[in-house]
């Protein structure tokens, strides 16, 4: 029986919180699939609703993939603090003393393990369904891969303010959009170059300067926006 | 300076002090216009490729340029705010935003005017008009985001967040936008050096900007005045104010 409870290491904790969300999202794990699942759907809504025809479908197939992999991760977001801040636990956070930013970006990276990871492994198998060429894919899973890093931490800029809010998907969609378009932008554009066999390095260079520059601030705007949302 | 700084960041000095300045922009603004209308549509001569059509530029420039700055008014105030703790630049940056966005449509509106005789099209996907866009739906979110609280000073403290996260963002998005050979023109009057334009052109064109910066700031007085009379609505100034008059 020890008098003297010690607190973890700052990257103990980090690694606990990872751990938790991971151990949460197997035990739901039809959670985790759900906008996965919408992924596909959404896909699939463009040759019912443009044409079957492939030529047609080969052109504007970077595009939907990337509209449907925005809106699916918008989807996700939904799920990445409402429950923490509804049960108190995020209460129990903020007021623990360690960096919320950081706790916070531990938690917006699992929840890319969780939800952009899937996204960038299944993009290779619709894109072929709308008739993309395999020699796109490494280009697609890297585009995406790095894009769906910055939708994940700019959509948890906005989770963090809207999470207070009562019906507030609607409101999170709207802030989170238009913040995210130079990503739709640059991934877009990397996966039409890639079609058309030209170099992709610059969108892709862009694409990576983004994901650092938005890795680095966005952490501190996070927990100033769950800092307000918290206390009540 | 402080001093002065401090007074005015107390709500009744400066509901009063905005009621004051509010005639000397409101009237100079109205003058200003009236003069650059004139110069614009009358003296101005005819563009010898646009014809009359690109008269339109008396009102869609100064649109456009006031849609940015107010942007940029909006999220210094909130940052104000945020830093300081003053809830006067709060009001400030909650009054700006409606202004900005009817500046923005006000911009879209006169643009696609324009785009039809010039362009033969109302809408084009250029890199100019589709950040204006993104600049109105960024307008719409903050007001939506500042909505959506019923307790004011969380309305204000989340909306800031946005703002600043929003203005360092602008940026980014004008220059991905920019990725798309663009149709609309070069901008004229930045080249003071070697101006484009011609002066009998050019001197309305900075007249009714001036005039519409002037007009912004008498809107500006005004909803400032309406913000602070709705937070303020409980205080003891506000009601004795109310009962001397």
């Amino acid at each position: 029986m020890s008098s003297v409870q010690t607190t973890p290491g700052l990257s103990k904790i980090l690694m606990l919180v990872m751990a938790r969300d991971l151990r949460l999202a197997v035990r739901h794990w039809d959670q985790v699939l759900q906008p996965l699942i919408f992924f596909v759907i959404v896909t699939t809504l463009f040759p019912l609703a443009i044409s079957p025809a492939l030529d047609e479908l080969r052109k504007i197939s970077p595009g939907v993939l990337w509209v449907a992999a925005m809106l699916a991760s918008l989807l996700a977001l939904e799920s990445l603090f409402r429950p923490d801040v509804e049960d108190g636990t995020m209460e129990q956070w903020v007021l623990s003393g360690q960096p919320l930013s950081l706790l916070l970006l531990a938690k917006t990276a699992t929840h890319w393990l969780l939800t952009g990871l899937p996204l960038v492994l299944m993009a290779p198998i619709v894109g072929t369904a709308l008739g993309m060429p395999q020699s796109v894919w490494p280009v697609l899973a890297g585009t995406l891969a790095l894009g769906t890093g910055s939708l994940s931490v700019l959509g948890a800029i906005g989770a963090a303010l809207t999470v207070s809010v009562r019906r507030g998907s609607v409101l999170l969609a709207l802030l989170v959009l238009p913040l995210e378009m130079p990503v739709l932008i640059f991934g877009a554009r990397a996966v039409d170059l890639a079609m058309h066999g030209e170099a992709v390095a610059g969108p892709l260079n862009l694409l990576a300067a983004l994901l650092l520059f938005f890795v680095s601030l966005g952490p501190f705007a996070m927990a100033a926006a769950m800092r307000i949302s918290v206390e009540s | 300076m402080w001093l002065w700084f401090h007074k005015l960041s107390s709500p009744p000095y400066a509901y009063r002090t905005a009621g004051l300045v509010r005639p000397w922009l409101f009237w100079p603004a109205i003058a200003l216009m009236a003069i650059g209308a004139f110069g614009g549509l009358v003296l101005a001569p005819e563009d010898y490729q646009q014809k009359d059509a690109f008269r339109i530029i008396y009102v869609h420039v100064p649109s456009a340029s006031l849609s940015l700055m107010i942007y940029t008014v909006m999220a210094v105030a909130a940052a104000v705010g945020v830093i300081w703790r003053i809830k006067l630049a709060h009001a400030v940056a909650a009054a700006c935003a409606p202004i900005g966005a009817w500046f923005t449509v006000a911009t879209l509106v006169t643009g696609s005017i324009y785009g039809k005789p010039m362009w033969g099209t109302w809408w084009e996907w250029d890199p100019r008009l589709t950040s204006e866009l993104i600049l109105l739906f960024l307008y719409l979110g903050y007001m939506a985001l500042r909505a959506s609280f019923d307790d004011t000073q969380r309305a204000d403290r989340a909306s800031a967040i946005l703002a600043i996260v929003g203005v360092v963002n602008v940026p980014i998005v004008k220059y991905s936008v920019v990725w798309w050979n663009s149709l609309h023109q070069g901008p004229s009057i930045s080249k003071l050096a070697a101006p484009s334009i011609e002066g009998s052109m050019l001197w309305p064109l900075l007249i009714m900007m001036l005039a519409f910066v002037l007009y912004f700031g008498a809107v500006l007085c005004d909803r400032l005045r309406g913000e602070i009379l709705r937070r303020e609505r409980n205080a003891s100034w506000l009601t004795e104010s109310l009962a001397r008059s």
